[in-house]
């Protein structure tokens, strides 16, 4: 019973940990909560559903084209209504956020309707393995692989490559930056195509599990949040830890304590971490100055 | 602009004769109206009370002392199935389970409050969020609550008379919200206000001239939590059916988006912004029959949408509304209200 939540608290941890990477990548740069993260993952979750289901295309080109989708989308957004914000505090720019989250949770809707649909994933969710006393599904496997993979490449992608080294450094200190000659604002849009993009694997990997409908992303944008808040919302490992943690915890919490109130232990989570260790668990703590 | 000379001219209600007839004339207005206009419209007016009702509590909040909330739809909830819990089951009088439910709000708007002690802007969206959403799932999974499938609202009566009309029901909204609205007014002016506002200013700052943030922040939320209690379990009575789903994360966001339309830190601007936007939110919630745009969207739905999805156009509206405010006018309805009478006062200058 214990292996087994823990197994499949991986499962769910791992999804959380994709969610909160997203977000923490975006909040390091524009030092703001995307709170419009879930729907732009729901909306490239729509649009993957529209190229398998209605345009019949291949899961790997489908893949292919959702992931150029949701770049274009995460840099759009950007570009569009978070740049235009002229004297931006951090009220205008959550607002913000939040506009477009409506604008998008409308789109969806609108578009695709309320009614539940299943997504379509090559993996299944009902062939299972056994792995010694805990029994574990191929999507799980599928899903904690693939969580693994897109870790070490953003690793490597911010360890390596010339972009990467451009957005660690417009976040450490986005006028230095600039002066050393990286376009922050290009930096900027590129950023939240990258976070877009893993909330877009994300939502997929998450919507076979659940029904594809327009509130698909509401619950998960919390626990996104929760995860992140406990790992520390400004490190990248932390928050992948923070997922992982959130994940076993609520399942635990699920098995023995009370599966009614399973959701709410998101909440406590981040109440608690925020009132007794506000910078989460694996970040350094800054205290303001007046 | 009219100069205020001592303390008791700031802090009283109507400062002129004028004043005080267009303040009798409104009262007798709000009377009357009733009486003239059909059932539909007064149950949009009920609509708009109740939502100015919130707006004006969110706004103590968020305008007032600068604090986010993300979670007023949770308050909200606590409000509405209090209220028909107690009636139902303990059998209280209305007014008595209405006050109680929302003081029940209160408690956890004060609860919340604590963590906001530490936290600001971004951590404490987040924590209101999960608030509001923990609210949510937890009434829709615990069947106490009626679980998914809701609960019906009993009858409602105050004493022998049975409020079963909307017309009935009107009466009862109106002396709420209009109490409560006058109540934030003279919150505002005494000291408990004036420490918001210094809360809102810069916290820091207030606590040095010996402003006591915990008990000043705590009763912001408690405040604004009663509000929102006392406007949810009106709105149980006015849809006479209330479930999970009708208490979601989108809700509280409409709320936040009618305190940034009315404009931030403004009674006023809190009843223009709830009454405006809950006229566009009955409005775009049958877009369909509007003269000559419905048909463009039905056929433009049928072409590239979904017929059925079309009344969430007011989701994008109200999203694209947030941003173009935000970007372009921050103190919203009130601002542009303020700036149009300062123009004609001045004219020709």
């Amino acid at each position: 019973m214990f292996f087994q939540l823990v197994v499949s608290g991986l499962s769910f941890g791992s999804l959380y940990a994709l969610i909160a990477l997203a977000m923490v990548i975006i909040y390091k740069t524009s030092e703001v909560p995307n709170f419009g993260q879930g729907e732009m993952a729901m909306i490239s979750t729509f649009v993957a559903f529209t190229l398998l289901v209605t345009e019949g295309y291949s899961f790997a080109v489908s893949f292919a084209l959702t992931m150029v989708f949701a770049a274009a989308l995460g840099a759009f957004l950007e570009f569009v209504f978070l740049r235009r914000a002229k004297d931006p505090n951090i009220l205008s720019l959550i607002l913000i956020t939040l506009g477009f989250q409506m604008v998008l949770y409308g789109l969806a809707s609108w578009k695709w309707g309320a009614d539940q649909k299943d997504f379509p994933f090559p993996v299944s969710d009902f062939d299972v393995i056994n792995l010694g006393p805990a029994v574990i599904s191929y999507l799980n496997i599928a899903t904690l692989l693939i969580t693994l993979v897109l870790m070490l490449m953003l690793f490597l992608f911010f360890r390596y490559s010339k972009v990467g080294i451009a957005m660690k450094a417009t976040q450490q200190n986005a006028m230095a930056a600039r002066i050393n000659g990286i376009r922050t604002n290009r930096i900027l849009s590129l950023t939240w195509a990258l976070s877009s993009m893993i909330g877009a694997v994300a939502g997929m990997l998450l919507a076979p599990i659940a029904t594809l409908d327009p509130n698909l992303m509401l619950e998960p944008l919390v626990k996104g949040f929760a995860a992140a808040v406990l790992g520390g919302m400004t490190t990248l490992v932390g928050a992948a830890l923070g997922g992982y943690i959130l994940g076993i915890l609520e399942n635990l919490f699920g098995g023995y304590v009370s599966l009614e109130f399973k959701s709410i232990v998101a909440f406590l989570i981040i109440v608690l971490v925020l009132c007794f260790k506000p910078s989460g668990l694996f970040a350094r703590h800054y205290v303001r100055k007046v | 602009m009219d100069m205020k000379r001592n303390y008791y001219e700031d802090i009283q209600l109507l400062d002129s004769g004028v004043l005080w007839f267009w303040f009798i004339a409104l009262i007798a207005s709000l009377i009357t109206l009733p009486f003239l206009i059909p059932s539909y419209h007064i149950y949009m007016i009920n609509y708009m009370a109740i939502n100015v009702i919130v707006t004006v509590g969110l706004n103590i909040l968020v305008g007032y002392t600068g604090q986010i909330s993300l979670g007023h739809a949770g308050f909200f909830a606590i409000g509405a199935y209090g209220t028909v819990l107690m009636m139902t089951n303990l059998h209280l009088p209305f007014l008595l389970a209405l006050i109680l439910s929302a003081l029940i709000a209160a408690f956890f708007g004060f609860i919340l409050g604590l963590p906001a002690l530490r936290l600001e802007g971004p951590y404490l969206a987040i924590a209101t969020l999960g608030f509001g959403m923990a609210i949510t799932q937890v009434i829709g999974r615990w069947q106490v609550f009626g679980g998914r499938m809701g609960l019906e609202v009993p009858e409602l009566a105050l004493g022998p008379l049975a409020i079963d009309t909307d017309r009935r029901l009107y009466f009862i909204i109106i002396t709420m919200a209009f109490l409560l609205i006058l109540a934030a007014r003279n919150l505002m002016k005494t000291r408990v206000g004036r420490a918001f506002i210094a809360i809102r200013d810069s916290d820091i700052a207030a606590e040095t001239m010996g402003v006591n943030l915990t008990l000043y922040k705590t009763l912001a939320f408690a405040v604004s939590a009663f509000y929102a209690g006392i406007a949810g379990g009106l709105m149980a009575f006015l849809l006479g059916f209330i479930s999970p789903s009708s208490f979601n994360f989108i809700l509280s966001i409409y709320f936040l988006a009618f305190v940034i339309v009315g404009g931030l830190g403004s009674i006023l601007g809190s009843i223009m912004g709830g009454v405006v936007m809950t006229w566009l939110l009955l409005v775009l919630d049958k877009v369909q029959e509007l003269p000559y745009l419905g048909e463009v969207l039905v056929s433009f739905s049928e072409r590239w949408m979904n017929l059925a999805g079309l009344p969430n156009i007011a989701s994008i509206i109200f999203g694209l509304i947030i941003i173009l405010l935000v970007v372009f006018e921050p103190l919203g309805l009130y601002g542009f209200w303020i700036r149009t009478k300062i123009y004609w006062k001045t004219w020709p200058f």
